[in-house]
C-alpha cells in the first residue's frame, strides 16, 4: 500500500522551503563544471536537472573525515584522560534528488556497518536520521550499466521515497514510513497516479548499453580466480591512487589516524583504499598486499567474487560508473569482470 | 599521428622478436572515447594492441622507477625528459632502457577536448633522448609564454592570492592521483603517508590539504616537465600545475634551469654551485 503522491513543480521549491523547517537538506548542486552533494543552504534549491554527481552522495552517511572523540593529556583538565564523544547532528536529515544506483548503493554498504555482532554507531546513527528521496533517471550516462547490476534507473531499493520526472510534475512514491512522513512535512499532499511510470522506466532501461559481465562470477572456483595469470596484465596500468574507492559508492573502507598537538588530541576516522600500497601495513612491518597486482586483484574480487559469494545478493556494485568515468588510466571494472567471468582454469 | 603508430608497432615487434626488450610499455585502447591505458606487451602477438593517439597524454615514465627488466618505452617529449631525470636521479639505467621517440604536437584534454594546457606551452615537444624515433622531428613552439598563469597569481595580493588557493584546492579529497601519475614522486614512503609520528593530517582539513600541495610541489621543483599527467589525473580537475609551474619558473631564472635536458647535470636543489644565487643573504 505505497503512497503515490502527484506533486506539481510549480510547488516543489515552496516544499522544499518546508521541508527545510524540519530536516537539513543535502542535494545536488552545481561546482563550476560538474555536481556534488552539498548540504543545501537556506532557500538552496537541489538542481534536479543533473546527470549525476562526482562524488557519491554517501557522505551524507559516511563523511570523508569524521571525529570520532577527542582526548586531553593535561592534568589541569578536569576531563584528562577521558575520551570524549564529538558532538554530532543526528538531527533530521533529507537527501533530495539521489539516483537509485546511489540508493541501493548505501543498502549495501549498512550490511557492513549493521551485523548482528557489531553497530557501527556513526554510520547507523547517520544513517537512521537520514531521509532519502531518489530521482529516477530518464536520460542515464553512456557510462552507467546499472540495469546488469540488480540495479536500474527507476530501482526503489534504500529509498524512502522516488521521485518520477513527469514534465510538469513530479510522481513521487513513498516507499516507508519514513517517506510518507516526508512528504506530509513538504506539504506533498495531491493524490498522484503512477500510471506513467512503467513506460518511462522501460524508456530509461532501454538507454542503457553498458553492462557488466558476471553471470558465470558465482560458479567458478576462488582460488581459480585469485590465482589466475590475468592480474598481472589488469594490474599494470593502475597508479594505485584512491579515486575509483572514494567516488564508489559501495566503497567503505576506513582509516583510523589520531591528530595530536601537544596534549590535545582527536580520533579521526577517514576515508582508505584497498589501492594504496600501506592499505593492508601490519603493526609488525609486514605488509600481504606490497604489490601492486595483489592490491588490483583484491579490489575486484572483493567487489566482484568475495562480496558475492559471502552475501549471495549480486556484486558489490551498482553500475553508477563513475570508476570507469574517472580513473586516471582507464582500468574499466567492466573489461576485469568480462576476464573473470570469461575466465576457465586449465586443470 | 596515424603514421606514428605503425612505426611503434614496428620497431616494437622487431625488439621483442629479437629479445633486444623483455617488454614494450605503451598505450592500449580505452573503454572511453577520449582515454587509453597504459600497458606492458611481453609477446611480440599482442604488438597490434598498441595505440597512439591524442588520448595519450599520461606520462609511461612513471612505469619505469625500479623496474629491473630491458624495456622498450614509447615515449614523447615531456616523457623523455622525466626517462632523463629518472636516470639521472638512478631510478632507472640507460642501457635497459630502448626509447621509442614519438615527436608529439599535444594531447587533448580528456574532458574539454580541446588541447591540454601544458601542451599549448610546450616547447619540447621533441624527445631529447631516444634510441629510434617513431616519425619526423616537428617544429618547436618559440613564442608562447610558459608563465602567464603564474605572473597572474604574483601579481595578486597577499589576500587575493590566500583567497586563490583556497579556492583552488577546495574540491581535493586526498585521492593522490596527481602524486600517484607524476613519475617524480617515486619515496618508498611519502610525508602525508607518515603515521609513527604522523607528519600531516590526512583528512579534509583545509590546511592540511595545502601543506600536501604545496610540499609535493617543493619537491617537483628543478625536477618537473610540466607533463601535465597531475592535471590529466586529478578527478575533481583541479589545476594542479598552478604550484609547479611558479617552482618551474623560480628555477628558470635562478639557476637558468629547465629539467631532464642533460644526463651530465643533477638539478639544482640537488647540487651546490659556487654561481648559485644568494642575493637573500643579507
Amino acid at each position: 500500500m505505497m503512497k503515490i503522491i502527484n506533486i506539481d513543480k510549480q510547488k516543489w521549491a515552496g516544499g522544499v522551503e518546508s521541508l527545510s523547517k524540519s530536516y537539513r537538506l543535502f542535494g545536488p548542486v552545481k561546482d563550476v563544471d560538474c555536481y556534488n552533494f552539498k548540504e543545501l543552504k537556506q532557500g538552496e534549491q537541489p538542481d534536479l536537472s543533473y546527470g549525476n554527481t562526482k562524488l557519491s552522495p554517501k557522505s551524507v552517511v559516511f563523511p570523508p573525515s569524521e571525529a570520532m572523540f577527542t582526548y586531553s593529556l593535561d592534568e589541569s583538565n578536569p576531563e584528562h584522560h577521558l575520551l570524549k564523544d564529538v558532538p554530532k547532528d543526528y538531527s533530521p536529515r533529507a537527501v533530495l534528488g539521489m539516483r537509485p544506483c546511489d540508493a541501493k548503493a548505501v543498502s549495501l554498504v549498512r550490511m557492513n556497518f549493521d551485523t548482528p555482532e557489531y553497530r557501527d554507531p556513526y554510520w547507523m546513527d547517520a544513517f537512521e536520521a537520514t531521509t532519502f528521496v531518489g530521482l529516477a533517471c530518464d536520460d542515464p550516462c553512456a557510462t552507467c550499466f546499472c540495469t546488469s547490476t540488480n540495479c536500474g534507473p527507476f530501482n526503489e531499493e534504500g529509498l524512502d521515497v522516488l521521485l518520477v520526472d513527469n514534465g510538469s510534475a513530479y510522481i513521487a512514491k513513498a516507499l516507508t514510513e519514513k517517506g510518507e512522513k516526508l512528504l506530509a512535512a513538504g506539504g506533498f499532499a495531491d493524490a498522484g497516479d503512477d500510471s506513467p511510470v512503467a513506460a518511462k522506466k522501460a524508456a530509461a532501461e532501454a538507454k542503457i548499453t553498458a553492462k557488466i559481465e558476471t553471470d558465470k562470477l558465482s560458479e567458478k572456483v576462488i582460488m581459480d580466480l585469485y590465482d589466475a595469470p590475468f592480474w598481472h596484465d589488469i594490474a599494470f596500468s593502475c597508479i594505485n591512487c584512491c579515486t575509483c574507492t572514494y567516488t564508489c559508492p559501495t566503497c567503505w573502507c576506513f582509516d583510523i589516524q589520531d591528530e595530536n598537538k601537544g596534549c590535545e588530541g582527536v580520533r579521526m576516522r577517514n576515508w582508505d583504499s584497498c589501492m594504496t600500497p600501506l592499505f593492508t601495513m601490519h603493526g609488525s612491518g609486514h605488509n600481504p598486499r606490497d604489490k601492486k597486482h595483489q592490491r588490483v586483484r583484491q579490489r575486484f574480487m572483493h567487489k566482484l567474487k568475495y562480496f558475492l559469494d559471502k552475501y549471495q545478493k549480486g556484486i558489490m556494485c551498482v553500475g553508477c560508473g563513475r570508476c570507469v568515468q574517472q580513473c586516471p588510466v582507464n582500468l574499466d571494472i567492466r573489461t576485469v569482470s568480462k576476464t573473470m567471468n570469461d575466465y576457465v582454469a586449465k586443470s | 599521428m596515424d603514421a606514428y603508430i605503425t612505426k611503434i608497432k614496428a620497431i616494437s615487434e622487431r625488439l621483442l622478436k629479437d629479445g633486444t626488450v623483455e617488454a614494450v610499455i605503451g598505450f592500449r585502447e580505452g573503454t572511453l572515447p577520449t582515454m587509453s591505458e597504459p600497458c606492458f606487451i611481453k609477446r611480440s602477438d599482442d604488438v597490434k594492441d598498441l595505440v597512439w593517439n591524442a588520448n595519450c597524454r599520461i606520462n609511461l615514465a612513471n612505469y619505469l622507477t625500479n623496474r629491473k627488466e630491458k624495456i622498450a618505452i614509447v615515449a614523447k617529449g615531456c616523457d623523455s625528459r622525466n626517462i632523463v631525470n629518472h636516470i639521472v636521479e638512478n631510478k632507472i639505467k640507460r642501457d635497459q632502457l630502448f626509447i621509442i621517440g614519438v615527436p608529439c604536437k599535444g594531447m587533448n584534454d580528456k574532458d574539454t577536448g580541446a588541447l591540454q594546457d601544458n601542451c599549448a606551452t610546450c616547447t619540447h615537444r621533441n624527445p631529447v633522448i631516444y634510441d629510434e624515433l617513431a616519425g619526423d622531428l616537428v617544429e618547436e613552439q618559440t613564442n608562447v609564454d610558459k608563465y602567464a598563469d603564474v605572473k597572474k597569481v604574483e601579481a595578486m595580493t597577499p589576500d587575493e592570492r590566500w583567497a586563490y588557493f583556497d579556492n583552488l584546492y577546495a574540491a581535493c579529497t586526498r585521492c593522490y592521483a596527481c602524486r600517484n601519475a607524476c613519475p617524480l614522486c617515486y619515496c618508498p614512503t611519502c610525508f602525508v603517508d607518515e603515521s609513527k609520528p604522523q607528519w600531516v593530517g590526512k583528512g579534509e582539513d583545509p590546511i592540511d590539504v595545502r601543506t600536501y600541495h604545496f610540499l609535493r610541489a617543493y619537491h617537483c621543483a628543478g625536477r618537473c616537465t610540466d607533463c601535465g599527467s597531475c592535471e590529466s589525473a586529478c578527478p575533481q580537475n583541479i589545476k594542479v600545475r598552478q604550484l609547479t609551474k611558479k617552482l618551474e619558473k623560480d628555477c628558470a631564472e635562478l639557476f637558468g634551469w629547465e629539467a631532464g635536458l642533460t644526463l651530465d647535470k643533477r638539478p639544482p636543489l640537488d647540487t651546490f654551485s659556487i654561481d648559485d644565487p644568494n642575493d637573500f643573504i643579507k
